[in-house]
Order: C-alpha cells, then sequence, then structure tokens
C-alpha cells in the first residue's frame, strides 16, 4: 500500500506530491529529504532504497518512474515541472488508494489524456529515476530513445518504428597476476515500440541459444568456451512474450505494449573474451617517488571503437603530486590527479580495437614508502562503451513484423551495446 | 484529493502572493464559464493549469471554485479532470465549498462518459468529508453496478475509501457482500483484484469485532475461492498477480498433491521480469512446502537462479530489495548456497548498502571447502581504500575465523592486517583479536607477540582501545611491558573520554597488579583513585568495589577479579530464532528488508525503545523555527537521531538476545515515563514536600514579570543566565554523559495545557525564565521537550527532559546536571516557572 508519492528536486522541493491514503504525518516529504541527505554524519554511506523512520516507511518506486518516461519523454526535473498535470492525471490512474492499479502504458493510454509539452532532451542532464539515491554514481543512459509515446512529431504523423537494444553490462575481476578471476554478463533486450495497431513481433535469437547451465558447474573456466554455443545461466521474460516457438526455433513471439520495456533479462558467467586487458607496473624510485605504468589493450576486433574509456586508481593517501607522461600524437585523451580523492583519472575519448594504450604517472610523495606500494593503491577499474558489439556474441538474427495489409515498412532498429559495470584489475 | 497546499512550509518572500494574479484569473474564468466560441476549450486548460500551479506553490486560489465548477460543465476530460483535482484540494477544509463540490461530482457520476463517471466517482470517494458520507452511498451502488469495468473498478475502491470515513455507512448499505458477488464474477480482472483488496482490508479490520467478518475473512482463503483466482490469474495485472500471490500463500493445501498442482500451475511465475511477482511466487513455493523437507530443499535449488537474474538485472534499488530476500534465504540454509559464493563477491562500483549484504552472505557460505578463496577475496577488501568496507571486511573475516574449526590461516591473516598500519584497520582488528582469543585461548602465543607491537598511541577508538587494554590484562603475564603501558594510560585518565575504555582500564590494571604487583602498584592506586572520583556512575562504582575488594581480601579479589576463564564456544545469536521465523513468515515484504519482524517497526507500542529515539529524530528544535541558523541545527539534529539516539538503539537490538522479544517490560508503550517513575518514588519520599515548595512561589511572582531569574530572599537562591546557549550536538554529548541527578513526577495547570495546541507556547515560556529549549515534539496526549539552562556565575549547566502528559497534565521531570549540589533548587526554579505555564 502506498500512502504518499512524491518527487522532490536536487534542493528538496516538492516537484510532485499525492496523498493517497492522509495516514501520514505532515511534513513527510521534508523529513524524507533530511534523512537522505545526511544519512551519515561524514556522508560517505548512501542511503538504502527502503527505510523506516518515525513508522514510516520510505520507499524508492521505479516503475512509475518508467511510466512517467514513457510519456514524457526525457525525465528530468524541467519535463516534470511543465507537465505537472500530466504527471497528477498519470499518478491518479496508476495508483488508487495506496494501491497500484496499473503500470502498463499501453493500458494508461485510455485513460489519460493530457499531452505532454515534450522537453528539449539534449539541454538538461537527466534527473535519473534515482537521483537522490544515486548520487554521483553513473547510469544506462537506457536506450537513448527520448520521444513520448503519445507525443506526435512536428509533421503531426507518428514515424512507424521499433528499436530493440541487446544492453550488456560486464563485470570483470582481473587478479593481480591478470587472470579473470570472475567474469559475468548481465544483459537485457530492450524494447521500445511505436508502431501503431500493435502488430506481433518475432524475435529470432542464436540457433545454439542454450538456457540453463546444467551439469557445467558455475564458474568453470574449463575449456567451454569455443564451441560458439551461448549458455544463458538464467533468464526472464516480459508477460507479453510467448515461448511456444521457443524450443524449436529460438524465436520469442509478443505483442509489444506501448512503451520501453524488457522483452528479456539473462544472466551468463560463461567464460568470454574480455575486451580490455590491463597492466599495472609500480616501481619505487627512491624513498619519496615511484612511478605507475599503467597499459590498456582492446582485445576486440579493429571495425570496432570503444568509447569514453575512464581508468581510475586511488594512490597512495600521502600522494602529494603526480606527473603524468601521456603517448604523443594521440588526441582526446587526459590524465588528471584529483587530490582531494587522491586518485589517478585516464580519460581516452576513443580506443580501436587491437590497439594498445601506456601512461607512465610519477608520483611524489610527503613521507617516506614504508611496506607495500601495493597495499596502498589501487585496484584500476574501468568504464567503458563499446557499441556495435556484445560479448556474449547472443544476437537478434531477425525482427519479423506481421503486416497488417499496410505497405509502408515501419524502421527497425536492432542496436548493440556494451559497458562496463564493474571492470576491476587487482594490482 | 491533491496536492496539499505546503502549511508547514511558510511561502518565502520571493514567491508572489498572487493576490493580483488570482483576481485576474477569476475574471479571466468568468468571461469564458459561459462561451460556446471555438477554442475555448484550449483557453480554459491554459488557466486551469495556472490555477492549479498555483494551488501547488501553496498559494490559496479557493475563490475562484464557483468559477472552476462553472467552466466544467464541458464534455472535455482534460477539464475535467484538473477541476477534480482542484475541488478535491478545497473540499477537506471548506465545508460550504464541500456541498456544492458533492452536487457537481454526483451529477457527472451519471454522466454519458463513463470515464467521466469513473472520474467523478473517484474524485467523490476521495474528498474525505466525513459528515458528508451518505452521499456516497447512492454513487457507489450504481457504480458498482454500471456496465463500463472503469467504472466498476473505480468503485470497489471507492467502497474501501468509505468504509475508512465511516465504516458504518459502509457495512449498512451492504456494500462488501456486492462486492463479494463482483470478485466472483466479473470479466475485468483489476474490478476483481480491487474487490480482493478492498474486502480483505475491510474484513481484516472488522474480524477483531465481528464473527460474520472473520468469517468471511476464513473464506476468502477457502479452496473454491484460491482456485477461482489461480485460474484466473493470467488475466490479472502484474501488481494484481502479486496480491493474489500473497493470498494464495496463505491457503493451507489438503495434501502433497495439491501443492504440486498449485506449483506446476505458477512455475512460469518464476520467470517474470517484474521480482514483485517473483518474489510473491517464491514466497507461495517455501511456504506451502514447508513441512516436505525434500522438497523444500528443491525450491531453494530451483529459485536459486531467477533470484541471482534479478539481482544483477535491475537498479541498485532493485538488487538490494532481491538480494535482501536472497540474504535471508542463504542464512536460512547455507549450505544449498556455498557452491555459489562467487554471485557474493562485490562489485567495485556497488552502493555500500548491498556490499554489506553480501559480505553477511559471504561469512554465511564459508565452509572447509570455500573458506581460503571467501577470505583471499575479502582480505582484497580490507586494502580498499573506502574505509567503512574495510571495517566491514575485517568483521567479516572475524566471524568466519568464529565459525571455523581451521583457523590457522585466518588468525595469520588478521594478524597481517595489524601490520598494515592504517589506522582503521588495526582498530578493527584489534577487537576482533580479542573475541577470538576469548574462544581460541591457544592462539594468545602468536597473538600477544604481535598486538605488543601496537603503539596504544595509533589506537583512538573506545572499542579498539578496549579491547587492547583487555587483552593487556588479561594477558599482563606475558606481555613483557603490560604494566608500564598502564601506567601509561592511567596517567592520561583525564583526557579519557569513554566510560567504557575507563572501566576496562580499571579491570586490566587490577588484573595486571593481582600477578605483577610490585609493577603496576603505582599505577593500580592511581587508578583507583582517578575511577573514585570519576564522575561517572559505574567508573565511580567499579573503582570502589575493587579498593574495597582488596582492603577486605586480596585472595577474594582475585577470584572475583581473575577467575580462570572458559574459552567461549559460541557467541550470543544477535537474533532468536523465533525471531528469523517471524520474518521468514513475512517473506517478500520490509520485514526481510529490515531483517526485523513487523511488529518491531509498525506497532507503536512495540517500538518501546526505538519510540524514544526515533521520535527525537522528529522533534523540532529550537524556538524560533523561521530562524535560518536554528534550521541548520534541526537538519544536522534530525540526522543524528538527537540525543541517546545511537546508544539506545544498540541497546534495542539486544531483545533478541534472549528471545523474550514480546514481554520485555522494556517494550511497554511509557517506557520512558516508566523509567523515571522508579526514580521518582525514592525520591518523592525524601523530599514529599518538593513539589509545590511554598517558598518558591516568592521567586515565581518576580519571574512572572518577565524579568531574568532574581534571587528571593530563600538562601538557595539560583541565579540562571539570562543568554544561554548551547548547540545540539554538545546537549547531546552532555546528555549521554551525565547521570540523572534528578528525577521527578509534577503536574501542570491544565489551562497551560490547552496552551500546548501552539508547540511554541510552552518554550517560549520558558524562555522568559531563562530556560531554554533544545529539542520538542510529540503528539498529544505525550509531549517531550529538552531545556537547558546555565547558572549565571560559572558555567555549571542544567539539562532537562521533560515529558508532559496533556491528558493527565502530568510532568515526568529528568533533570541532570553537572553541579549536583544546586540540582533540587534548579528543579525547584524549574517547577515553579513550568507551574506558570498557561496562568499567565
Amino acid at each position: 500500500m502506498i500512502s504518499q508519492f512524491f518527487v522532490l528536486s536536487q534542493r528538496g522541493d516538492n516537484i510532485v506530491f499525492r496523498d493517497y491514503r492522509r495516514d501520514v504525518q505532515k511534513g513527510s516529504a521534508e523529513i524524507f529529504f533530511r534523512k537522505v541527505k545526511f544519512w551519515k554524519d561524514d556522508g560517505k554511506e548512501e542511503a538504502p532504497p527502503v527505510f523506516n523512520l518515525d513508522g514510516v516507511n520510505y520507499f524508492h518506486v521505479k516503475r512509475i518512474a518508467r511510466a512517467i518516461k514513457d510519456y514524457l519523454g526525457v525525465l528530468s526535473e524541467e519535463s516534470m515541472r511543465k507537465n505537472f498535470v500530466l504527471v497528477y492525471e498519470l499518478l491518479d490512474e496508476v495508483i488508487d488508494f495506496g494501491y497500484v492499479q496499473t503500470t502498463s502504458t499501453e493500458v494508461l493510454k485510455s485513460y489519460v489524456f493530457n499531452e505532454p509539452i515534450v522537453v528539449d532532451a539534449a539541454r538538461l542532464p537527466t534527473l535519473g529515476p534515482a537521483a537522490l539515491f544515486m548520487q554521483g554514481n553513473k547510469r544506462m543512459p537506457g536506450t537513448a530513445v527520448t520521444k513520448s509515446v503519445v507525443a506526435n512529431d512536428p509533421g503531426g504523423r507518428k514515424r512507424e518504428e521499433i528499436f530493440v537494444d541487446i544492453i550488456e553490462k560486464i563485470s570483470v575481476t582481473f587478479s593481480s597476476s591478470g587472470y579473470v578471476l570472475t567474469s559475468e554478463i548481465d544483459g537485457t533486450i530492450q524494447m521500445k515500440s511505436y508502431l501503431t495497431g500493435n502488430p506481433e513481433i518475432r524475435l529470432a535469437l542464436n540457433d545454439d541459444l542454450h538456457i540453463g547451465r546444467g551439469s557445467v558447474p558455475s564458474f568453470g573456466y574449463s575449456g567451454s568456451s569455443g564451441t560458439g554455443a551461448v549458455i544463458l545461466d538464467d533468464c526472464n521474460f516480459h508477460e507479453s512474450v510467448h515461448m511456444d516457438n521457443f524450443d524449436i526455433d529460438r524465436t520469442l513471439s509478443l505483442v509489444p505494449p506501448d512503451g520501453e520495456f524488457p522483452v528479456m533479462n539473462y544472466r551468463i558467467t560463461q567464460e568470454f573474451k574480455p575486451p580490455f586487458t590491463i597492466n599495472t607496473l609500480i616501481e619505487e624510485a627512491g624513498s619519496l617517488k615511484a612511478e605507475v605504468i599503467l597499459k590498456i589493450r582492446a582485445e576486440f576486433p579493429s571495425s570496432i571503437t570503444a568509447n569514453t574509456i575512464l581508468i581510475e586508481m586511488p594512490l597512495p593517501t600521502y600522494t602529494t603530486r603526480v606527473n603524468f607522461d601521456l603517448e604523443r600524437g594521440i588526441v582526446g585523451q587526459n590524465a588528471d590527479f584529483k587530490e582531494s580523492q587522491k586518485k589517478l583519472e585516464w580519460n581516452i575519448k576513443k580506443i580501436v580495437g587491437g590497439s594498445e594504450h601506456t601512461l607512465r604517472a610519477k608520483l611524489t610523495f610527503s613521507q617516506e614508502l614504508h611496506g607495500n606500494i601495493t597495499k596502498e593503491a589501487g585496484p584500476v577499474s574501468l568504464t567503458f562503451t563499446i557499441p556495435m558489439y556484445n560479448p556474449s556474441r547472443l544476437q537478434v538474427k531477425y525482427l519479423q513484423i506481421a503486416k497488417k495489409g499496410k505497405t509502408t515498412n515501419p524502421y527497425r532498429w536492432v542496436r548493440y551495446v556494451t559497458q562496463a559495470n564493474s571492470y576491476v584489475a587487482r594490482i | 484529493m491533491a496536492p496539499p497546499a505546503q502549511s508547514h512550509r511558510s511561502p518565502s518572500p520571493s514567491q508572489p502572493s498572487g493576490k493580483g494574479e488570482v483576481s485576474d484569473l477569476k475574471t479571466q474564468l468568468r468571461q469564458l464559464a459561459g462561451s460556446r466560441a471555438p477554442g475555448t476549450d484550449d483557453t480554459k486548460r491554459e488557466l486551469f493549469k495556472k490555477v492549479i500551479s498555483y494551488m501547488t506553490i501553496g498559494i490559496d486560489v479557493s475563490s475562484v471554485f464557483s468559477e472552476m465548477v462553472m467552466c466544467s460543465a464541458t464534455s472535455d476530460i482534460v477539464l475535467k479532470k484538473m477541476c477534480y483535482l482542484y475541488v478535491g484540494n478545497y473540499a477537506k477544509h471548506n465545508p460550504d465549498l464541500a456541498l456544492l463540490t458533492i452536487n457537481f461530482l454526483q451529477r457527472d457520476c451519471k454522466d454519458e462518459d463513463p470515464m467521466i463517471r469513473g472520474l467523478a466517482l473517484r474524485s467523490l470517494c476521495s474528498l474525505g468529508v466525513a459528515n458528508l458520507v451518505e452521499y456516497l452511498v447512492g454513487p457507489l451502488g450504481n457504480g458498482l453496478k454500471d456496465g463500463n469495468s472503469y467504472v466498476r473498478m473505480v468503485a470497489a475502491v471507492g467502497v474501501l475509501k468509505l468504509y475508512h470515513l465511516s465504516a458504518s455507512t459502509c457495512l449498512d448499505a451492504d456494500f462488501p457482500p456486492l462486492l463479494k458477488q463482483l470478485m466472483l464474477k466479473d470479466k475485468d480482472a483489476q474490478v476483481v483484484a480491487n474487490c480482493l483488496t478492498s474486502l480483505q482490508e475491510i474484513w481484516s479490520l472488522e474480524a477483531s469485532t465481528s464473527e460474520e467478518a472473520a468469517r468471511e475473512r476464513e473464506t476468502l482463503l477457502s479452496k473454491p475461492v484460491v482456485y477461482y483466482f489461480l485460474n484466473r490469474m493470467k488475466e490479472f495485472s502484474e501488481w494484481a498477480q502479486c496480491i493474489v500471490l500473497e493470498l494464495v500463500s496463505k491457503y493451507v493445501p489438503v495434501d502433497s498433491e495439491e501443492i504440486f498442482d498449485i506449483m506446476n500451475l505458477l512455475e512460469d511465475r518464476l520467470h517474470h521480469a517484474n521480482g514483485a511477482v517473483v518474489l510473491a511466487t517464491i514466497k507461495v513455493f517455501l511456504h506451502m512446502t514447508l513441512s516436505m523437507t525434500d522438497v523444500h530443499q528443491q525450491v531453494y535449488e530451483r529459485i536459486k537462479a531467477p533470484l541471482l537474474t534479478l539481482v544483477s538485472s535491475g537498479s541498485p534499488e532493485q538488487s538490494y530489495a532481491v538480494l535482501s530476500h536472497l540474504h535471508l534465504l542463504v542464512m536460512r540454509a547455507p549450505y544449498i548456497f556455498s557452491s555459489d559464493y562467487k554471485h557474493f563477491y562485490c562489485q567495485y562500483n556497488e552502493p555500500f548498502y548491498v556490499k554489506k549484504l553480501k559480505l553477511d552472505m559471504l561469512t554465511a557460505v564459508a565452509n572447509e571447502s570455500n573458506t581460503y578463496e571467501i577470505v583471499t577475496e575479502l582480505c582484497e577488501y580490507v586494502a580498499n581504500v573506502d574505509i567503512p568496507m574495510a571495517r566491514e571486511s575485517i568483521r567479516a573475516v572475524g566471524k568466519i575465523a568464529l565459525q571455523q574449526y581451521d583457523v590457522n590461516a585466518i588468525v595469520d591473516r588478521l594478524l597481517q592486517f595489524l601490520e598494515m598500519e592504517k589506522e582503521h584497520v588495526t582498530a578493527e582488528t584489534l577487537v576482533l583479536v580479542k573475541d577470538l582469543l576469548r574462544k581460541y585461548p591457544q592462539w594468545s602465543h602468536d597473538c600477544i607477540a604481535v598486538v605488543g607491537n601496537i603503539s596504544s598511541k595509533n589506537v583512538q577508538e573506545p572499542k579498539a582501545k578496549a579491547a587492547l587494554i583487555w587483552m593487556l590484562g588479561e594477558y599482563a603475564q606475558d606481555m613483557q611491558d603490560s604494566p608500564y603501558i598502564l601506567e601509561g594510560l592511567v596517567e592520561n585518565w583525564d583526557e579519557e573520554n569513554s566510560a567504557e575504555v575507563r572501566l576496562h582500564l580499571l579491570t586490566a590494571v587490577m588484573k595486571c597488579f593481582l600477578r605483577r604487583a610490585p609493577e603496576t602498584q603505582k599505577a593500580l592506586g592511581d587508578a583507583l583513585a582517578a575511577g573514585v572520583a570519576d564522575f561517572h556512575q559505574d567508573v565511580h562504582d567499579r573503582a570502589l568495589l575493587y579498593y574495597r575488594l582488596l582492603k577486605y581480601d586480596v585472595s577474594v579479589a582475585e577470584r572475583i577479579v581473575n577467575p580462570p576463564k572458559q574459552a567461549v564456544s559460541v557467541f550470543a545469536d544477535t537474533q532468536s530464532s523465533e525471531m528469523k521465523d517471524r520474518i521468514f513468515d513475512e517473506f517478500n515484504s520490509l520485514s526481510v528488508v529490515y531483517q526485523k519482524p513487523s511488529y518491531m517497526f509498525t506497532d507503536k507500542e512495540h517500538r518501546g525503545p526505538f519510540a524514544f529515539s526515533e521520535e527525537l529524530g522528529s522533534l523540532s528544535i529550537g524556538t524560533e523555527p523561521s530562524d535560518g541558523a536554528v534550521a541548520a541545527q534541526r537538519v544536522e539534529a534530525n540526522d543524528k537521531d538527537l540525543l541517546l539516539g545511537t546508544s539506545e538503539k544498540e541497546e534495542s537490538h539486544g531483545y533478541g538476545n534472549n528471545g523474550s522479544a514480546y514481554n520485555a517490560p522494556s517494550y511497554d508503550a511509557s517506557t520512558t515515563a516508566g523509567a523515571s517513575q522508579g526514580h521518582f518514588d525514592l525520591v518523592s519520599i525524601d523530599q514529599p514536600s518538593t513539589l509545590h515548595p511554598p517558598s518558591s512561589f516568592a521567586i515565581d511572582d518576580l519571574l512572572g514579570l518577565g524579568m531574568p531569574a532574581a534571587p528571593s530572599s530563600a538562601p538557595p537562591a539560583l541565579l540562571l543566565n539570562a543568554k544561554a546557549t548551547i548547540d545540539p550536538n554538545a546537549f547531546q554529548q552532555k546528555w549521554r554523559q551525565l547521570p540523572v541527578s534528578l528525577s521527578q513526577e509534577t503536574s501542570i495547570d491544565p489551562q497551560g495545557v490547552a496552551g500546548m495546541t501552539n508547540p511554541q507556547a510552552l518554550p517560549q515560556h520558558m524562555q522568559g525564565h531563562s530556560i531554554n529549549c533544545i529539542a520538542s515534539g510529540g503528539q498529544a496526549p505525550n509531549f517531550k521537550f529538552f531545556f537547558f539552562a546555565q547558572k549565571a556565575e560559572g558555567s555549571s549547566a542544567y539539562l532537562v527532559e521533560c515529558v508532559i502528559n496533556s491528558s493527565s497534565c502530568k510532568v515526568q521531570l529528568k533533570i541532570k546536571t553537572d553541579d549536583q549540589a544546586t540540582s533540587q533548587a534548579f528543579s525547584e526554579l524549574f517547577q515553579s516557572a513550568l507551574s506558570k505555564f498557561g496562568s499567565t
């Protein structure tokens, strides 16, 4: 049961506030804001998504955010403020007296009549649905579709199109000697449909796709690769998905509802080739100096380019100065020493498959080294995005739209993208 | 219902008062009301939006009410909706408007358009005006029979709203049986689901007083009803499925065949992308198979993969919720998850609350086969730059060591932590080494060698310092420097803020003395002297006890202070198994996330000690809420669970230890009052006349004139500093440190109680007597205040906790001060000031 629903701005004012049951004391939003903002004295720990204060339970609610985003196109403070009447209208249909009625954009469409005022997506950084909970953390940019499901294009006619995104978040931990300790792929096939008339869609996946690792021990890295089969540890499907033919030809059929939704989530612990290898060398150079050499190598084909690579490495707390020695002739990279966090940051705009890059950093310390410097620094962590690449090799082989007598061929977008979730090399 | 006017926050001066704009709007709306010109609706929409946006930011726009209603005589749903939003906001607090609103909405309940009928009915039921409920009965009855499912869906919830407004009206109109009929035959699944939720709530609330309702509630769990829902499962929306699954989880099947049938039917729900559906299904599976051990275990195996997928596929928020459930299952059956331990490795970028759960699980699943790898992984986290994470990881290593037989390697690792020379690592490790030694005394030799090298100057945290001191005392025999280190610590007695450390120090010096008397004699003498003079009651008492023991008989002292110790075999579990079972019963609810049964956080009565500290969190501080500086303090105070918060909280965890959580006396709602009651009896016997000492009236009259406290002829006259200030943090710290010097019960003038409707009245009144309110809060009839006052000369401070029961006019006082001699005088002063409240 939900008593109240509110959305606050970063400063703590109400953007949206709805009281469903009138059983909570006044000022709950303000209490909530303070509690989250000042969760622990030092502000180092963040508030969990659920907590109880004075007998009132505060939740982070996810699905409502998605429905609102479907309508507004972009979920930001500005779009919420401009469309608050629409948002209230949605909230009234989503929840009645604290009970969720529906979060399906498809169903909501028949009850909701206000038209969204579209906000220019590029102008504002999106206020993620979890902005308060996730200060400073990077989020998935989603499917990058920032179009409302109900708003018409300026031309007045809706464009017939469907987006299918295969998004894989990968986690890899390398040991200090460079072996893969753990690895996992968390994938999702995300769909956003703007097709009129809700035609049936068939998605064909790899022929050699298997679900369930069966007798294969989890995290077994003993030569199971190379066979080419894609083995999912487990997966789940959206309500609309029918799997009648899945066992025969690996196709999923569905009538996509409006709005953005995951067709399928899957998890793979099968061995895969990590897209990057990292080599870290730390050498002491006298009692107050040391040199760090970071080498990163792109282990994917040269036809593919990774974007916005960020390599971070915590340095000893007594580091006072760092001099960088970047490779010559490479544009779009820079290195920085974040003094307050004692962290080395190395940004590279683009890395082409097969290439290798090196950074040399000379550290100066304020006190003499004692013990092992590798215990005071690291691990090295990476974030990156690699478009049109997915390490699992899961594929959408074709996307079939059942025609309903119309000649126009809808646009179909099938996109792949891989992102680092937790990509860490110990030193 | 509508966005509330934010009455708790006064509009800032920069905001427009809106007066002019509102009358402008009024004129414009009036002009449009009768217009049929094309495009009128668009203009109206713009104006309506303006009205509503004013309303949202707290400007009073109730004056345009009739214009709004007039303009809404249209078929434009968007306008209607905005109008409903608007009228809903003003009806509740404006009875004149309420009747108008009801007329308007009743008319719309008969509109041709089912959408409008539904919306009007929802708005009508949401008005929340209790004395107008009879107007709801007709439209609701029609709504339940409406041909359109949207209207029926709204009506089904409307009945519940009516029930909460007036249970008797709802029951007299025979709505529950109607809902039941609808539930069992309606074609629309959402109508069915809404009937179910409404009936569940109504019958559960009625069940305590009505046998019939209790019976009806049971029939919801009967086989035909449950099967009816199961068969329609796929028609329901994902959220309605959750409600149905929750119902099914309470159903008791007759035999195992039935159990398998239900599980087979629901099997595919485990692959649902909605985590709520999956968890609800899992609950059904787990609860149904509880008595079938083998099958129950198979269920664990079966749900493992879907749970792990949910953990990794969603946002961190979803991960956390699912992981909490996985955590519960891992704790119940660690062996089933022992090969999955790598899934519980922490990822670099996870939020701390997720990492902490994972560490718990890693500790739980550690067994002979995987301990080495788990501990290796944990050691990586210890070296982490993230300090809270490093601490938790050390604790995890320690816990694993305490539960394993072969701790050899782990002890080595722990000792290596001490060599890392990071302060937080050393501190955390010391505490663990102490616990390890209590369980495995055989390791003392290795540990002591390493611990002996730690300079006590590098250990500042009280818990770690106490652990180190304990080891110095316990192993005084084997640690060469023990007496001298202790001596150094005793010399710095005055700088030691933690009473816990001082207590440990006393005991350690005693132990050391009993073994190495000549070397420790001086330290012991100093420690006892300092201890006896200590202002902390426990430290004082312990020092005195030791002193008298030694005087009485050294060998008796030896037997009491330093008896041969048995190794601890099992450390007390933090939660009783009964508690854990309760949480398991409440699977798929907040209980799992909070790791405590629901009664501990929903039931006010049971919150006992929580209530005390948490109540304080909501107390507002200071007497002038508009003052910016005070507001800032308030934020800080709330954050820190002002006063006593942490210590009380820690104690409350302890209730789980003995499994007697239910009848522990301190769970009584009147804990705080009850505690001081005990003191009061003692005090009042001694000084029965202090309640209303006649002499204080003289002072009173002077004070009543608003003058700073002036001396009267009475000898113990006390003069307070009119400008005394203290920040809430300092107050909090002081309140913790000081013992209660005086605890009394008194009463307050009923007229004063009447004045308490304004929460600022009492603080303002007391301020006139140079007694400042630091924090206040509570709800009728119980109010709590913390006051602070300072002696005019010198720095002696008085801290008062004052609990007022406004219905009995009783007042409980607790006074703490660092000047014991004047506490009685201050108490009289305080009470006389209090007795003046309301009579001026």
